[in-house]
């Protein structure tokens, strides 16, 4: 048995998404910058896939940019919401502490650029309120940037809450959804969102292809210089066959959300009770408002990529936020944000499911992850120093 | 994985030599929780002969395969060839590490050495200072 339990990281693409995107690498291969009838047809294509996605998030066609990702739609958010703010004099960014680095390392950018950056604490509960966001709004605040839903923990932010106080504010509201999108019901003018960022490999879509929601009329900034399209304001030749798998993957997955959330949280409610067993071991993230399917854990005496090791070895694919992992020298600003020190921000776990996953395949992870992190503390100096009272138990 | 090599990890799913031995002739740990790994080994002396190594880690897999690799290369040998372990033959012995995991290999001499220098001290050996490096000025516990 071969358990795929990393989802957050990406997923497997669907049949769905995969058919509908053959016919533009194979039959319509036209650039839809071209006149002829195999171009226009890649047109067609691409603005079809531009009014689903719009539908699917509440908006109009012409809000929807075409990216390479998540990441490009962060990165372009933020830094028309910047360059917007600085004509007026404002130059001041409220962001969470345990955003994804594509938010964190260009607002770093834009510190470095004389902006001003409030990083709203995240240890109570593991996620913010609209109150931290109400109080930290300034004159001149330019944006605020908050993630739907945090990657590593799942903690859901109080998204609707944090756009009614950014409207009442007359600030500019970007959020990245990344996580979020397909897993949840999310209407942008519902939820006073100016702008969102979404990647397609999260919901079942193929990589290397994501969107920029931006309302009608925000100013925004190439991060792309080039070719006219986008509306001249994301250049070079469309993938249209990535937007068409983008386009079928999401809609998929918004006409299923609520089917697959109530079975994928059940999975994730199973796992948490299997591993809230394991001694001196903490849940990360918000308990209630939840990703279907987060799961997050830290125990306490053991590293994380070892764990990841043994997990693999015994037909487990998982994530952890140890510094091992990373390539850094420092475990995941995550868990570090949420309050974790350390000693136990190194031995963190991280099993992301969706709707393949069986329950199966949850008993198999809930006999093998004892087994491991049990074996690995059996070797660790750490976890005999805690046994013997010479070191005193964090979690 | 095609991470680590297939020496790296058979040492870390069936690490050699680990334990504790209750009445060492001399224990040494080094690293730490903030850096992610942290080395403790245990010596048994006889004769100036390591007649039992034992060791426990708490880190990443190349971290434990360090470990057993360096205690197999010790065992049964005398002081003045353990003293002269380096971190890069046991690297070599693992057939390579990845380079942002070479520190483990260098913890796995420290550690060691932090044994052999425990003897030492308890047994009123003198020695030479400038031959224990110590771990704490590893570039990963500066700040």
């Amino acid at each position: 048995m071969y358990v795929y339990a990393d989802n957050a990281a990406t997923t497997k693409m669907s049949t769905v998404a995969l058919n509908a995107m053959m016919p533009y690498m194979t039959e319509i291969y036209g650039n839809p910058s071209s006149l002829h009838s195999v171009g226009q047809e890649a047109k067609e294509a691409l603005e079809n896939a531009r009014a689903r996605v719009a539908a699917c998030l509440g908006c109009e066609p012409r809000e929807i940019i075409f990216t390479s990702g998540g990441s490009e739609a962060d990165n372009q958010a933020i830094m028309s919401a910047a360059r917007y703010g600085a004509l007026k004099g404002k130059k001041h960014i409220i962001t969470t502490a345990f955003e994804h680095h594509a938010v964190l390392h260009t607002l770093n950018r834009l510190e470095k650029e004389g902006f001003s950056v409030t990083y709203l604490d995240v240890k109570e509960g593991h996620n913010i309120t609209a109150q931290q966001v109400k109080d930290a709004i300034r004159e001149d605040t330019c944006l605020v940037t908050t993630m739907f839903a945090n990657n590593e923990i799942g903690s859901i932010l109080p998204i609707a809450e944090i756009g009614a106080v950014c409207k009442e504010a007359d600030v500019p509201f970007h959020t990245d959804a990344v996580q979020a999108v397909g897993h949840l019901h999310i209407n942008v003018k519902e939820l006073n969102i100016d702008m969102l960022s979404l990647s397609a490999h999260k919901f079942h879509g193929p990589k290397g292809v994501g969107v920029l929601y931006a309302r009608r009329g925000f100013p925004l900034t190439n991060v792309i210089e080039g070719g006219a399209q986008e509306r001249g304001k994301r250049a070079g030749t469309e993938n249209i066959a990535g937007i068409c798998g983008l386009a079928a993957a999401l809609e998929d997955a918004c006409a299923h959300i609520d089917e697959n959330a109530a079975k994928v949280s059940a999975l994730r409610d199973k796992l948490i009770a299997g591993l809230s067993k394991i001694p001196h071991s903490a849940l990360n993230g918000d308990p209630v408002n939840r990703l279907p399917g987060n799961v997050s854990f830290c125990f306490e005496g053991i590293e994380g990529e070892s764990l990841l090791l043994m997990l693999d070895m015994n037909g487990i694919a998982a994530s952890s936020g140890s510094a091992c992992t990373s390539g850094s020298l420092d475990p995941s600003h995550v868990l570090l944000a949420i309050g974790r020190v350390h000693d136990v921000a190194h031995g963190s776990l991280r099993l992301s499911l969706c709707e393949y996953n069986t329950e199966e395949e949850i008993d198999h992870i809930l006999k093998v992850v004892p087994e491991v992190v049990s074996h690995l503390r059996n070797m660790s100096p750490v976890w005999r120093d805690l046994q013997n009272g010479k070191r005193q138990y964090i979690l | 994985m095609a991470l680590y090599s297939k020496t790296v990890m058979d040492h870390f799913t069936n690490p050699r030599n680990v334990g504790v031995i209750e009445d060492a002739s001399g224990v040494g740990e080094v690293g730490n929780a903030k850096c992610g790994d942290i080395m403790k080994i245990y010596l048994k002396i006889e004769n100036d002969i390591i007649v039992d190594v034992k060791f426990e880690t708490f880190g990443c897999g190349s971290a434990i395969a360090s470990s057993s690799m360096a205690t197999e290369m010790i065992k049964g040998k005398p002081i003045s060839e353990a003293m002269k372990l380096t971190n890069k033959a046991v690297a070599e012995a693992l057939e390579g590490l990845p380079a942002h995991k070479l520190h483990c290999s260098v913890l796995a001499e420290e550690a060691i050495k932090a044994a052999l220098k425990d003897y030492y001290d308890r047994n009123g050996i003198a020695y030479d200072e400038s031959q224990f490096p110590d771990c704490s000025h590893c570039e990963h516990c500066q700040d």
